[in-house]
């Protein structure tokens, strides 16, 4: 029992352990990280067949107790989190290995690639420690040290491109995520004041409207929305995304902007509900119709592939906080749902997304959009992996993004919250307009363009194609997130109806 | 699983499946691509007439798969899908052969019938669709897989015409997912069925109703070119003659009319559409696509130009008669033009490409004495013009002498000078092609000709127009017998009958 038990420090460890190895054995690092991801892959699956057997699952690390040693814990949302950061972290290892190489073999003028594999491994292994434990994590203090171990470990791998622009957009994005967590940390403070608990399970049990508590909420969200690169602040995240390695991009794109989401919206909807007012959902809601509207907008004035990729973040994400006033409306599984389904369709989309752009890069050599014309001849897999995550953006059937997209366009109608609605299609229209500029220009082959043919590199397409049919298919596949969903809801009724846990 | 479910999965995956093999064969295995083209083809015609069989000795074909609460995926072959089926099955087939012909040693072929195969998968899905969730997914993957036959050609004129044709369709499908969601708040989720709403919804939500169901129409509209929601089509003919025939004949239009036929019949039902009194609208739009769409086609001087207008024109039938649903006659009329404008748009679409392919022709100033030249292709495109026109024994007829007697029997007299009207119109821009073609003057070489041994053509272009225009004749002299467009018709529409 208690060794199974123990599977629950592997999503957390392995990858821990491998960022060290793979500092040290430099030669083995690829296939250090590719265990490490798949043996966590491997603890993921094992946890979710737990989860659906005995329910949500708590371990004290080391045998020490909640308020003084690390607890773990399993619920539906995590473990949703952590399947999709499991399986991204098998796709990205995989990539990321066929991107070095291929840069290994023709080198450009900038960056020395094997100096940046070499620092890429480690660092991607310890942001998928910090991801891991983020879901995992059940207290706010050591959700905060998760947060600083994303944070650190992101800006570094942003920086390794070497490019002067990648610096100092690196350099940014370290200072805006120190910030985030200096003020989300203020907030644990208050909330310690408070309530005297750090638990999360201790703080849904005793959140009562107290004065310390709007201010609290107030100053963690604003450190999390501006990690989360939520419009208006949303300013550090096109430049660090854009001028990244194409792995690291879909790192920072598909999965870090998550973790911190994750954490936001587990405050607003797990524990502080009841406390806070239905103008701060509103609030929230029109940070996201600004998100959709403005980031959209933007995106369409984009002439580089990899900077439209990175605007189009800055506006999908506006829907994970536009579904808050829905949500609000129609209760906390639903509002998990919803946000679940939009957080794990955009990552994989993304991620695909991002390295359809860096193998375009490395063949074309330039990412112009207006030049890509033709690129089809030499990577189909490449381009219909683009066009399968557009389709996930735009919110067509059958996406993941779609059955989020219907779900929140359900609750709006169904409350006659009109705007809501018209801003959530009008992001569709958007959406549509720029997938569909740049695959206009990646499905044609003009007839007066020679065609040439390069090496293609395997790794490079197929880890795109599958992430992107992950996407495209998430909606089919809806029943068992839901089901994980459902089961965590039976299990705490019947823990309440019991007389409490 | 019952063999009924297999059934259904293997007529899709007998499209599907191919589809994705072609995507992954290199563009030079050319013979095998088309085996497994024509092998996919062959394979689902015989399984959907199997399923015809079935369905008329009463055998129920359905498949469930719930997503979440209040949506789940359902597939059900009613006559009336049934009825869809069999025309996109059959005249892919024909489709199938000419583009293999057409596109002989052309570029990117695979990429070409990979989307051709997918496209035919997904207008299956439509017809099968047994509630509006099922029939959402489909109706917005049948946009992106013709996106790419669309912009094929890789110009700039195919593309604008493909970002055309994305605006009005994703226009048109937004608005339609606006008002699907509408509608499940208020009625929740339903399949389709005779009966459609709750009277006790209509009686109390009749505006709402009554904005959502325009807004449907709107959204369907789109595809099926209901004016003013039709300038997308014309454009779209920059596309290869088989993709215009697929969008014409098989798919795109079709599945907007399909759509326009499934929400009047299935989702709010006839009878509460009377209620609503929204009938008179639905006449009015379809009567004035009917007027606009021929009097644009008089204007045009390119073949496909006027093809494309033509099409605008008589797609509306179909829902000139659906909106008379309360009246049988006129009900059949609607549902059997859906097979028989198929039928001859096909064909016209056929000699327009067999025109373009091989004498470079594509305007209809151009075509003077063609018919020499050309003898067996402008006979099919005669049959189908005159079929166009009404004229018997072709089905054309048929479908409009239904139309009349409904229209009769509804006493609407609108109806009747409207069709009447319209028939003088097909007259007036077809009779002059057919007549230039056969006893015009050929005046100086033919723009591009291209010499084919002793046939006038390609042999695989030239046996799909001449198939599909015998069946045009032929369809509407045996109209009455066991197997016929009419005969099917006329049972699906018993569900429909009160």
């Amino acid at each position: 029992m208690a060794f199974a038990d123990s599977w629950i420090v592997v999503p957390v460890f392995a990858p821990l352990t491998a960022a060290l190895l793979a500092f040290l054995v430099r030669r083995a690092s690829f296939f250090i990280s590719l265990a490490a991801a798949c043996l966590s892959l491997l603890a993921v699956a094992v946890l979710v067949n737990r989860f659906l057997v005995n329910g949500p699952a708590a371990y004290a690390v080391g045998g020490w107790d909640p308020p003084l040693g690390i607890c773990l814990r399993t619920d539906g949302p995590a473990l949703i989190m952590l399947v999709l950061t499991a399986v991204a972290g098998v796709g990205i290892s995989l990539y990321a290995k066929g991107y070095f190489t291929l840069r290994i073999e023709r080198p450009s003028r900038v960056g020395r690639p094997e100096r940046q594999e070499r620092f890429f491994w480690p660092l991607w292994m310890l942001q998928l420690t910090g991801l891991n434990g983020l879901y995992l994590s059940g207290d706010i203090f050591n959700l905060y040290v998760t947060l600083e171990v994303i944070g650190v470990s992101a800006a570094a791998l942003a920086a390794l491109s070497g490019k002067s622009a990648s610096l100092i957009a690196a350099l940014r994005y370290l200072l805006v995520s120190l910030l985030g967590s200096m003020s989300y940390l203020l907030g644990v403070v208050f909330v310690y004041k408070t309530y005297g608990v750090l638990d999360l399970g201790l703080l849904q049990a005793a959140a009562a409207p107290a004065p310390g508590v709007i201010a609290a909420m107030a100053l963690m969200s604003v450190g999390l929305l501006l990690k989360t690169a939520i419009f208006p602040m949303h300013f550090w995240l096109p430049p660090a995304h854009a001028n990244a390695l194409a792995p690291v991009s879909a790192i920072l794109s598909g999965l870090v902007v998550k973790g911190s989401f994750f954490l936001l919206f587990r405050l607003w909807f797990d524990i502080f509900s009841p406390v806070l007012p239905a103008a701060a959902f509103n609030l929230m809601g029109s940070l996201g119709a600004g998100a959709i509207i403005w980031g959209g907008v933007q995106v369409l004035r984009q002439q580089r592939l990899k900077l439209l990729i990175a605007y189009s973040t800055v506006s999908q994400l506006g829907y994970l906080v536009i579904a808050f006033p829905l949500a609000f409306a129609g209760g906390s599984s639903q509002a998990w749902s919803a946000v679940l389904f939009m957080a794990s369709g955009h990552a994989c989309a993304k991620i695909a997304m991002f390295m359809s752009a860096g193998t375009i890069m490395l063949h074309a050599g330039h990412d112009r959009i207006r030049d890509l014309a033709g690129i089809r001849a030499y990577l189909p897999v490449t381009a219909f992996a683009y066009a399968a995550a557009g389709v996930n953006l735009i919110g067509l059937p059958p996406s993941g993004g779609f059955i989020a997209k219907w779900m929140l366009l359900i609750t709006a109608l169904a409350g006659h919250q009109w705007l809501w609605a018209v801003v959530l299609l009008a992001g569709s229209f958007l959406a549509t307009a720029y997938v569909f500029r740049v695959v206009a220009q990646l499905f044609v082959i003009p007839p007066d363009k020679p065609v040439i043919t390069r090496r293609r590199a395997g790794l490079l397409e197929w880890p795109a194609l599958i992430m992107a049919l992950l996407s495209l298919l998430l909606g089919l596949m809806a029943p068992y997130p839901l089901r994980l969903l459902e089961a965590g809801q039976i299990v705490r009724t019947a823990m309440t109806m019991g007389g409490g846990p | 699983m019952s063999w009924e479910n297999v059934l259904i999965v293997a007529i899709l995956m007998s499209s599907f499946l191919p589809g994705v093999i072609i995507f992954m064969l290199p563009e030079r295995s050319t013979a095998l691509r088309t085996g497994l083209n024509l092998f996919g083809a062959g394979l689902k015609m015989a399984l959907v007439i199997v399923m015809d069989l079935a369905i008329y000795y009463g055998r129920i074909f359905q498949m469930r798969l719930e997503l979440m609460e209040g949506v789940e995926l359902f597939l059900n072959a009613d006559p009336l899908s049934a009825m869809f089926a069999t025309l996109s099955s059959a005249l892919w087939l024909l489709t199938t052969i000419y583009a293999v012909g057409y596109l002989e040693g052309s570029p990117n072929r695979s990429h070409f019938f990979g989307y051709f195969s997918l496209c035919v998968t997904v207008t299956i899905g439509i017809a099968m669709a047994g509630n509006l969730v099922t029939f959402l997914l489909f109706y917005e993957m049948l946009t992106l897989t013709t996106y790419p036959l669309i912009i094929h050609r890789g110009t700039v004129e195919s593309l604008r015409a493909g970002r055309n044709y994305l605006v009005y369709t994703f226009g048109g499908g937004g608005i339609f997912l606006f008002a699907v969601i509408w509608l499940h708040t208020l009625a929740g989720p339903a399949d389709f069925s005779a009966a459609g709403l709750a009277r006790q919804l209509v009686e109390s939500e009749a505006p709402v109703l009554r904005c959502i169901f325009l807004l449907m129409i709107a959204g369907v509209g789109v595809k099926a070119a209901l004016v003013p929601l039709h300038g997308w089509l014309p454009q779209a003919m920059i596309a290869p003659a088989p993709v215009s025939a697929l969008l014409h004949a098989v798919a795109v239009v079709k599945a907007g009319a399909f759509g326009v036929t499934r929400i009047v019949l299935d989702v709010f039902g006839v009878n509460n559409i009377i209620e609503l009194g929204l009938m008179p609208w639905l006449i009015a739009i379809a009567a004035a696509t009917i007027i606009w769409g021929s009097l644009r086609a008089l204007q045009q001087d390119g073949l496909k130009q006027r093809l494309a207008f033509s099409t605008v024109s008589q797609i509306s039938y179909i829902a000139l008669g659906v909106s008379l649903a309360d009246h049988r006659l006129a009900l059949i009329g609607g549902l059997v033009h859906l097979i028989h404008q198929g039928l001859m748009k096909i064909t016209l679409f056929f000699c327009a490409g067999n025109l373009a392919e091989t004498l470079g022709i594509h305007r209809i100033s151009e075509m003077a004495g063609v018919g020499r030249r050309l003898p067996l292709t402008m006979a099919a495109f005669t049959v189908g013009a005159m079929g166009m026109i009404g004229i018997p024994p072709t089905v054309g007829f048929i479908s409009k002498w239904y139309l009349c007697l409904g229209g009769l029997e509804a006493g609407n007299q609108w109806v009747i000078m409207v069709l009447i009207v319209s028939s003088l119109l097909n007259g007036a821009y077809f009779l002059p092609v057919i007549i230039t073609a056969w006893f015009g003057k050929q005046q100086g070489p033919w723009p591009q000709e291209r010499k084919f041994g002793r046939l006038e053509t390609h042999w695989m272009l030239l046996i799909p127009p001449l198939v599909t225009a015998l069946t045009v004749i032929a369809a509407g002299v045996i109209a009455n017998a066991q197997f016929s467009p009419l005969t099917w018709v006329k049972f699906v529409v018993q569900d429909y009958s009160h």
